[in-house]
């Protein structure tokens, strides 16, 4: 009987299959997979324009010598192109930037996660979100208007072109990241192991230097990773500040080009296409891509292999 | 026994006097804590003043109606501003679907298997390439091999790149945030995926996908070095063919091969500039990017916090 009613019941025909409705559905999905593949295909096509283009320098320019050279004179009569010119300069502003950034952004982290009440952190946390929208550009401007002539009061035979300045400005703009990343790891350890460490007598310094900051430790060292990532990748603000002249030295006082500043001041003057010059912009940017990658890569796994599960 | 008292008493007290040493170093940390974010703060608060009062004179009507000019005093951002609009338009109209289809496919098609895998590995890769690389890509994709050229269609482009993972990670984040129990309602009266997903998951999670885009855009008007390696110029004097047409269609395209310059290059020519009078205009230049990123990270944050609040599943 109670079958009966069922059969009988009048199915709209909305309802029913559809070749239609079942064919759009399928399009759909399809449309939606490749909007998606699209991550994909530009992973491959920077990978393939970057090598593709590297390829003929590399013919014109040994891997070795660009590897072990330390002279980057594309403009001169005699060119030489060793990377080491520009990776010294990268590496030197980074390291400024980390100096600057790593104890900031840290105990900033600590602080907002284990010791800023909670109104405290509402109001800070969006204005560090604001610092990581603020244009490269600008920072650009800071360093080479405000903060370089002001280290010239203090060191008076400061160069306007140096790295310092660059650098501390670097360390300035990567705080925020850092803290937010590091606050984050820090938030999501567990509260019975806080609970349990002022159960046991400790203040809430030593809670968070013994007990929250190691069980967060792969958090702030992948928040360390991605910052290195950040300013090994920065542009404007050494292109703007620490001169764009390739020089091996790792002197911070200095003026030199980092890999990313060389690119911007090739594409400044006039390309051509297919040049050495040219060519060369693309090998700058592979290694600059490979030492990028290496860090993120590095990072992932330091978060994976360290995370503490609780 | 009471020996035995007398000692936990006076083990207590260590106890305890050693805690109170430890409370110093609390307060050390908490003051030390609060000074560096105070200095911080007031060092950038510092560099944004000088910034405005730098630029402050320049910033007159004139100063958005100009083109750029040997004339420093003369000189304006008509071109640029404009340029930045055109750019970001196209990158809006690219970056917008094509992230909130991918983040939907990832959220709710995308089966446990080794493409979705290879997606995934790719969006978050994506989001920590350095811009300039996407510059570089750019310039031997769309500039040479595309033939698209130095145009605002490539510049527009090159910016939707760099925006899809911001675009995708906001609409993967808000969609993850709706409770099966409303796709399970809507499947049993009858729904498809697609009315699932278009009638329901994409309408709930339209706050945080919004903040998503606003955050892309904000950076996007920001971003000078993808632009500057596909080789935008850097001395404007003429305004790109109107998008809006008097006659029918009304609309057309050709603005979209017109050469053009965006705010923050504009900046940086007036920053590589020795002159002091460039160097106010390009304060007034950053000033003007500064006040159009902070209002829209501003509003985009006050968003993320208002759905968080009003939505209560």
């Amino acid at each position: 009987m109670a079958i009966n009613v069922m059969q009988d019941t009048v199915i709209s025909p909305k309802l029913s299959k559809s070749f239609r409705r079942n064919f759009i559905e399928r399009i759909i999905e399809f449309g939606l997979l490749i909007s998606a593949a699209f991550a994909v295909f530009i992973t491959t096509a920077i990978v393939y324009v970057l090598v593709s283009e590297a390829i003929p320098f590399f013919e014109y320019v040994s891997v070795y010598e660009f590897l072990t050279d330390t002279v980057w004179t594309p403009n001169y009569s005699i060119k030489r192109y060793g990377i080491l010119a520009l990776i010294s300069g990268t590496l030197t502003t980074t390291f400024i930037a980390l100096l600057v950034a790593v104890p900031l952004g840290t105990i900033t982290a600590i602080y907002l996660s284990e010791f800023a009440s909670h109104k405290v952190r509402e109001t800070i946390k969006p204005i560090l979100e604001l610092l990581v929208g603020v244009p490269t550009v600008v920072f650009g401007y800071f360093a080479l208007m405000l903060v370089t002539p002001f280290l010239q009061t203090i060191y008076p035979d400061l160069t306007t072109f140096n790295m310092l300045g660059p650098g501390i400005v670097m360390g300035i703009m990567i705080v925020p990241y850092i803290a937010s990343v590091s606050e984050d790891a820090m938030r999501a350890v567990p509260m019975s192991m806080r609970e349990g460490a002022y159960a046991m007598g400790a203040t809430r310094f030593q809670t968070a230097i013994r007990v929250i900051a190691p069980a967060a430790t792969s958090g702030i060292v992948a928040s360390y990773i991605l910052a290195i990532s950040r300013a090994v990748g920065e542009t404007m603000i050494v292109a703007i500040a620490a001169g764009q002249q390739p020089t091996f030295t790792f002197n911070p006082v200095d003026s030199a080009a980092t890999i990313t500043a060389y690119i911007v001041s090739v594409a400044l003057g006039d390309l051509e296409h297919g040049g050495i010059g040219y060519q060369s912009i693309f090998a700058a940017g592979l290694t600059l891509l490979v030492m990028t990658l290496v860090l993120n890569i590095l990072g992932h796994w330091v978060r994976k292999k360290y995370t503490e599960r609780y | 026994m009471a020996e035995n008292n007398a000692k936990q008493l006076k083990d207590l007290d260590q106890i305890r006097a050693l805690i109170q040493k430890h409370k110093k170093n609390d307060f050390i940390f908490a003051f030390i804590g609060m000074f560096i974010i105070a200095s911080l703060t007031i060092t950038l608060l510092i560099l944004f003043l000088d910034l405005f009062f730098d630029g402050y004179p320049r910033l007159g009507l004139e100063f958005f109606s100009n083109y750029p000019s040997r004339k420093a005093i003369q000189a304006g951002i008509l071109s640029a501003w404009i340029g930045s609009s055109l750019v970001l338009i196209v990158t809006f109209l690219v970056a917008v679907p094509m992230g909130i289809a991918a983040g939907v496919y990832l959220e709710e098609y995308a089966k446990k298997n080794w493409l979705s895998d290879l997606i995934e590995i790719n969006v978050s890769n994506l989001a920590g390439v350095p811009s300039i690389i996407y510059g570089l890509l750019a310039l031997g994709l769309f500039v040479y091999s595309f033939g698209l050229g130095q145009s605002i269609l490539t510049a527009g482009l090159t910016l939707a790149l760099l925006m899809l993972p911001v675009v995708i990670v906001a609409t993967r984040e808000s969609i993850r945030a709706i409770p099966v129990h409303i796709r399970e309602a809507a499947f049993a009266v009858g729904a498809t995926k697609w009315q699932v997903v278009l009638n329901h998951v994409i309408p709930y999670s339209y706050g945080g996908i919004l903040t998503g885009v606003i955050i892309g855009m904000a950076r996007a008007i920001g971003e000078t070095a993808p632009v500057i390696t596909i080789g935008a110029l850097t001395f404007i004097a003429f305004l790109p063919p109107s998008p809006i047409g008097t006659e029918a269609p009304f609309l057309n395209f050709d603005w979209l091969q017109s050469g053009f310059t965006v705010l923050p290059i504009q900046m940086f020519n007036w920053i590589s500039r020795p002159q002091y009078e460039f160097h106010v205009n390009a304060a007034a230049t950053g000033a003007v990017i500064i006040v159009l990123t902070a209002l829209m990270n501003g509003f985009a944050i006050k968003l993320r916090y208002d759905v968080r609040k009003k939505i209560k599943w």
